[in-house]
């Protein structure tokens, strides 16, 4: 299974990147490449194998929904790139 | 001998015995670090300030007559994916610049409840994405063994610091081999625990279901004092296991009586280099000569291992990296509208392998490729899951080559992705199967590079490798050699 140029176009804009046209060249060749290797899982027959996302067994951890103490706003907007009055600032969103 | 070249708990009897102090040992490391780092460049970040704050009250505790723990006012190193309140984390990259963790891991939390001295954050692959530390935003960090050649990665610059003494202790992680490759390039002990052995809350995630966090030592029994002090279950961690965390220290036995070691014969073919083969296998034979018996056996999907794990990995990143938009924390590109803003943020801020990652697993993630890639290297996972538990219903361990070569020459691989993947080819197995591997050192190459030899167990298996890995230690002396620089 070859990767083209127009199928790196469409998972840039999925994966929300952007490259120029040596970039994409490049991505095109390197990611062709290393598909081409991972290709080889499919050569195993794993018609009646289950898949493990995880591989410790796990199970739903619940606990109690009580209000606990939470992180102090000015701290956790201390890092936001832009904001006003409390809140996080981005561009226009609605026309 | 300075004190910086001590271990931990030479350094920590020394303190009981108030031979030294904290702050003397502190002292040392900063000395150490300001004479070397500008040609290792293994910190990002140096928190001298806080360090030597920290060595006082230990001092005075010591002053005072009160017990101490053995990590109490002994500097140790963390890497920059793990968050630290207060303390700049940038996992490497650009996008992470100025994010000051409003937090702190649950790692950093225990070690700061045990009293240990916090040296700086050191430098990585970006995201931990690498097996060099060639890929961060802040430089490539250098191997203490030889400055023309890499650290291994992606936790290089925690491994080349423990080695060339610029801390005592460090704290790595491993997704698929990032504290074992770096440890013996760098010849020095690092272990991946079991998954859920450790908390993960606020281990920036790369791959949450194969990350864990780890110590890098100078010894064994560091690696003991390290592991007991962070293991266990937290609250905030829900793969985190609530299962109860023996001692490990008691693990510090010479015994090999009726051990079987595992030779998988898939792990010494092609591409190995032979210097390691030999290292490895006088290994191997001086363990026999202790008491252990050996035998060749199988991992039959060996060779699926890189295929899936890098299927598994970027699919896995590719959503957790999602997070970085711009808006809350970290870097933000120029904006005209918010879908521009996500991609210049994204375009500028990631550097050349983290986005390569990223449209590698949003491709094995995206309709019509899913169940042929995303899917189907999850159920290779199972088998080599599998291959594991049948291994181990005979053996007590597996050993093996940590990497199939000493370090390599900086520059050599990085334009190469697939062949810097192909590096990772012994340590990635353990991360898609969940269990413990510990990497320690066995010999030198004829250029007197660090070569590293794997001891795996099953899950929950840390006390026997590391019984294991102290035997060895204690028949050789590849662990007290140290770097000329």
């Amino acid at each position: 299974m070859g990767i083209t140029k127009e199928e790196v176009e469409y998972i840039a804009r999925l994966a929300r990147l952007e490259f120029d046209e040596t970039e994409k060249e490049a991505f095109t060749h390197q990611l062709d490449k290393i598909l081409e290797y991972v290709d080889k899982i499919n050569e195993l027959d794993t018609s009646h194998v289950q898949p493990s996302s995880h591989v410790i067994p796990l199970e739903n951890v619940l606990r109690e929904d009580n209000v606990k103490e939470s992180l102090p706003r000015d701290l956790v907007l201390a890092n936001a790139p832009k904001k006003e009055r409390g809140y996080f600032k981005v561009p226009k969103v609605i026309e | 001998m300075e004190l910086c070249e001590y271990t931990c708990w030479q350094l920590h009897d020394m303190l009981k015995r108030k031979e030294v102090s904290s702050r003397e040992i502190t002292e040392s490391v900063i000395k150490r670090i300001e004479e070397v780092d500008e040609r290792t460049n293994c910190y990002i970040t140096k928190t001298f300030d806080v360090a030597l704050q920290k060595s006082h009250q230990v001092d005075d505790k010591i002053r005072r007559g009160e017990e101490i723990h053995p990590l109490s006012g002994i500097p140790i190193a963390i890497k920059d994916n793990i968050c630290t309140e207060g303390v700049r984390t940038t996992c490497g990259s650009r996008i992470l610049l100025n994010f000051i963790p409003p937090y702190d891991a649950t790692v950093v939390k225990r070690l700061k409840e045990k009293g240990a001295v916090f040296i700086g954050k050191t430098n990585m692959d970006e995201f931990a994405m690498g097996s060099s530390t060639e890929t961060s935003y802040f430089g490539i960090t250098r191997n203490p063994w030889n400055l023309e050649t890499v650290p291994g990665g992606s936790s290089g610059g925690s491994a080349a610091a423990v080695a060339a003494d610029q801390t005592i202790l460090a704290l790595g992680s491993d997704t698929g081999g990032s504290i074992r490759q770096p440890a013996s390039m760098c010849g020095v002990i690092g272990l991946k625990p079991t998954y859920g052995r450790i908390s993960r809350f606020g281990l920036i995630a790369y791959a949450s279901s194969l990350d864990q966090i780890g110590p890098i030592t100078k010894d064994v029994r560091d690696c003991t004092l390290l592991l007991n002090a962070i293991s266990g279950y937290d609250e905030q961690d829900s793969t985190s296991v609530n299962r109860e965390v023996p001692d490990y220290t008691k693990s510090l036995v010479e015994d090999l009586k009726g051990i079987k070691i595992g030779i998988p014969t898939e792990y010494f073919g092609k591409g190995l280099d032979k210097e390691v083969e030999e290292g490895v296998l006088d290994g191997v034979k001086l363990l026999c000569s202790l008491g252990a018996e050996a035998e060749e056996t199988h991992l039959p999907h060996t060779d699926y291992a890189i295929a899936s794990y890098y299927l598994i990995a970027t699919s896995e990143a590719s959503s957790n990296l999602a997070r970085y938009d711009g808006v809350g924390y970290g870097y933000r590109g120029a904006e005209e509208d918010l879908i521009d803003m996500y991609k210049h943020t994204r375009s500028s801020g990631f550097g050349a392998e983290v986005k390569r990652r990223i449209m590698l697993g949003t491709y094995s993630l995206s309709s019509g490729y899913y169940d042929a890639y995303y899917l189907k290297a999850l159920k290779v996972r199972t088998l080599i899951k599998q291959d594991f538990e049948e291994a181990f219903k005979k053996f007590d361990c597996l050993i093996t080559p940590t990497s199939p070569t000493p370090a390599f020459y900086i520059g050599e691989k990085i334009d190469d992705p697939l062949t810097m993947y192909l590096q990772d080819i012994y340590t990635i197995s353990t991360n898609l199967a969940g269990i413990p591997g510990i990497s320690i050192p066995c010999g030198f190459s004829h250029d007197g590079l660090p070569i590293g030899l794997q001891i795996l167990g099953p899950i929950f298996g840390e006390e026997k490798l590391l019984q294991i890995a102290y035997t060895f230690e204690q028949n050789t002396d590849y662990h007290q050699q140290k770097p000329k620089i």
